[in-house]
């Protein structure tokens, strides 16, 4: 398996919400990718975005500004 | 065959739309189930088709498209959805059965129901809807147009009022969707719904309905969503909410496929071409002796429909004799609206129903033209 480091982690209500986020993320150059929710996280979506640390400012701001449907942010170990 | 049954439903689609179903069919997963690549590419194409369709509609939230097979899905669960047996609810007599039956289901549970009449021109007058309104009425439930006759309900003028008295609007827009303007906002709208395969110049099997934010539908179908998996009851936030079950993500590639041609197109084109060609059918057989034309054809607007009998002959005959002798596609008999059929006076002959999309030709349109004329002059 990989080796863990801290990552973002944005859950969601539904896949809907989840892909808005991706939208959302990619148009604004903001990084990290849809990744399976881990089983630390107890979400409502199957799927969640991951994102480096030094990306949390910057994905708290998408969220706010485009009102995403988002269920939690997290810092965790991935 | 000289197709003029787009009101059935549209053929032949815009380049692509069978290739993207074909590419989706190929190559994609499950949306929402699985977070590999092509289950992430279906639920891409998904919610990029939602965004289209809440451009189209002037729907807020992409989030708030929810995707069923059909019209008829989509107003069951805005009817079924919205309404209550306590409730009152006002509709008009140009309604298709997509509509009518599940307000009647609701009428046999002990909603109360009243029709906005249709006059034997077709035509409504709009001030019964204020005669209508009862204190308990809760919605106006409507087509943007006939299918039978393709007379048009203005729907600014309705939506006005619905929102004047704080109702509930909604609106069938299965044979206008794509071709006339509809703004949720600017009309006042709280739902949409669609079917995919006839103006929208998709797929069969995709539909949907536009939602306004602060409507609250109960869900009709409940069961697998691919989110919130211990939850006991179906989630509440949209479009999950309306969703169980697998979306047809081939099928709503296809329709992505054809909003984006219609998009290309122009919607104005696209309704010029038809709108023309049904006008140009109209004069060419109005006066003919022995033809009847039904509708309101004296309105500045008209979905591309042109519905007519010859003499006394069974629409059904005069359907299959210009199929068969003259290679013409129309739909006879009834067209699922009961109400319109009483008050034209067409219940037991039926009527032949030529409808047009942005593929057909002025020449086609001639020949079907010609084609009544022949068996017009037979019929006398």
């Amino acid at each position: 398996m990989r080796e863990r480091s801290e990552k973002c982690v944005v859950t969601f209500r539904t896949t809907t919400g989840a892909m808005a986020m991706e939208r959302a993320c990619k148009a604004a150059g903001v990084p990290g990718r849809l990744i399976p929710v881990p089983r630390t996280i107890t979400a409502g979506c199957g799927m969640c975005w991951a994102a480096p640390p030094e990306a949390r400012e910057a994905v708290e701001e998408l969220v706010m500004e485009q009102h995403l449907d988002v269920d939690g942010i997290y810092a965790i170990l991935l | 065959m000289i197709y003029l049954d787009n009101a059935a439903t549209t053929r032949p689609k815009p380049p692509g739309v069978a290739e993207a179903v074909a590419a989706a069919m190929n190559a994609y997963g499950n949306c929402g189930r699985g977070v590999h690549d092509d289950a992430l590419s279906a639920a891409r194409t998904v919610y990029g088709v939602r965004q289209k369709l809440a451009d189209l509609f002037g729907c807020s939230r992409a989030d708030h498209v929810a995707f069923t097979q059909n019209s008829t899905q989509a107003l069951n669960i805005a009817i079924s959805g919205l309404l209550t047996p306590g409730d009152h609810a006002i509709s008009t007599d140009l309604e298709h059965n997509s509509v009518l039956r599940p307000l009647y289901r609701l009428r046999d549970q002990g909603m109360a129901l009243d029709f906005v009449p249709a006059a034997r021109t077709g035509r409504i007058d709009y001030d019964d809807f204020e005669r209508l309104l009862r204190p308990n009425t809760r919605a106006v439930v409507c087509t943007h147009a006939s299918n039978l006759t393709g007379d048009m309900v203005d729907i600014q003028r309705v939506g006005e009022f619905a929102r004047r008295h704080g109702l509930l609007f909604i609106l069938d827009a299965s044979q206008t969707a794509g071709v006339f303007p509809i703004d949720m906002a600017r009309q006042h709208i709280d739902v949409v719904c669609f079917t995919g395969h006839k103006s929208l110049l998709g797929p069969q099997g995709t539909g949907g309905l536009c939602v306004g934010e602060g409507v609250d539908i109960r869900p009709f179908a409940v069961g697998g969503t691919g989110v919130q998996s211990y939850l006991e009851t179906q989630p509440p936030e949209y479009p999950t909410r309306l969703e169980a079950g697998t979306l047809n993500s081939h099928g709503i590639a296809g329709l992505g496929a054809a909003l984006d041609f219609i998009q290309q197109t122009g919607m104005d084109a696209v309704r010029a071409h038809e709108t023309v060609l049904a006008r140009r059918f109209y004069e060419a057989v109005c006066d003919v002796p022995g033809v009847t034309v039904y509708g309101d054809h004296t309105a500045p607007e008209r979905a591309p429909v042109v519905t007519l009998n010859i003499a006394d002959l069974d629409s059904s005959e005069v359907s299959d004799e210009l199929a068969e002798r003259f290679g013409i596609a129309t739909r006879p008999g009834a067209h699922c609206a009961p109400r319109l059929h009483r008050a034209l006076g067409t219940e037991e002959q039926g009527a032949v129903r030529f409808s047009w999309s942005y593929f057909n030709t002025a020449a086609e349109t001639d020949a079907a033209a010609d084609a009544v004329r022949v068996l017009a002059a037979e019929a006398r």
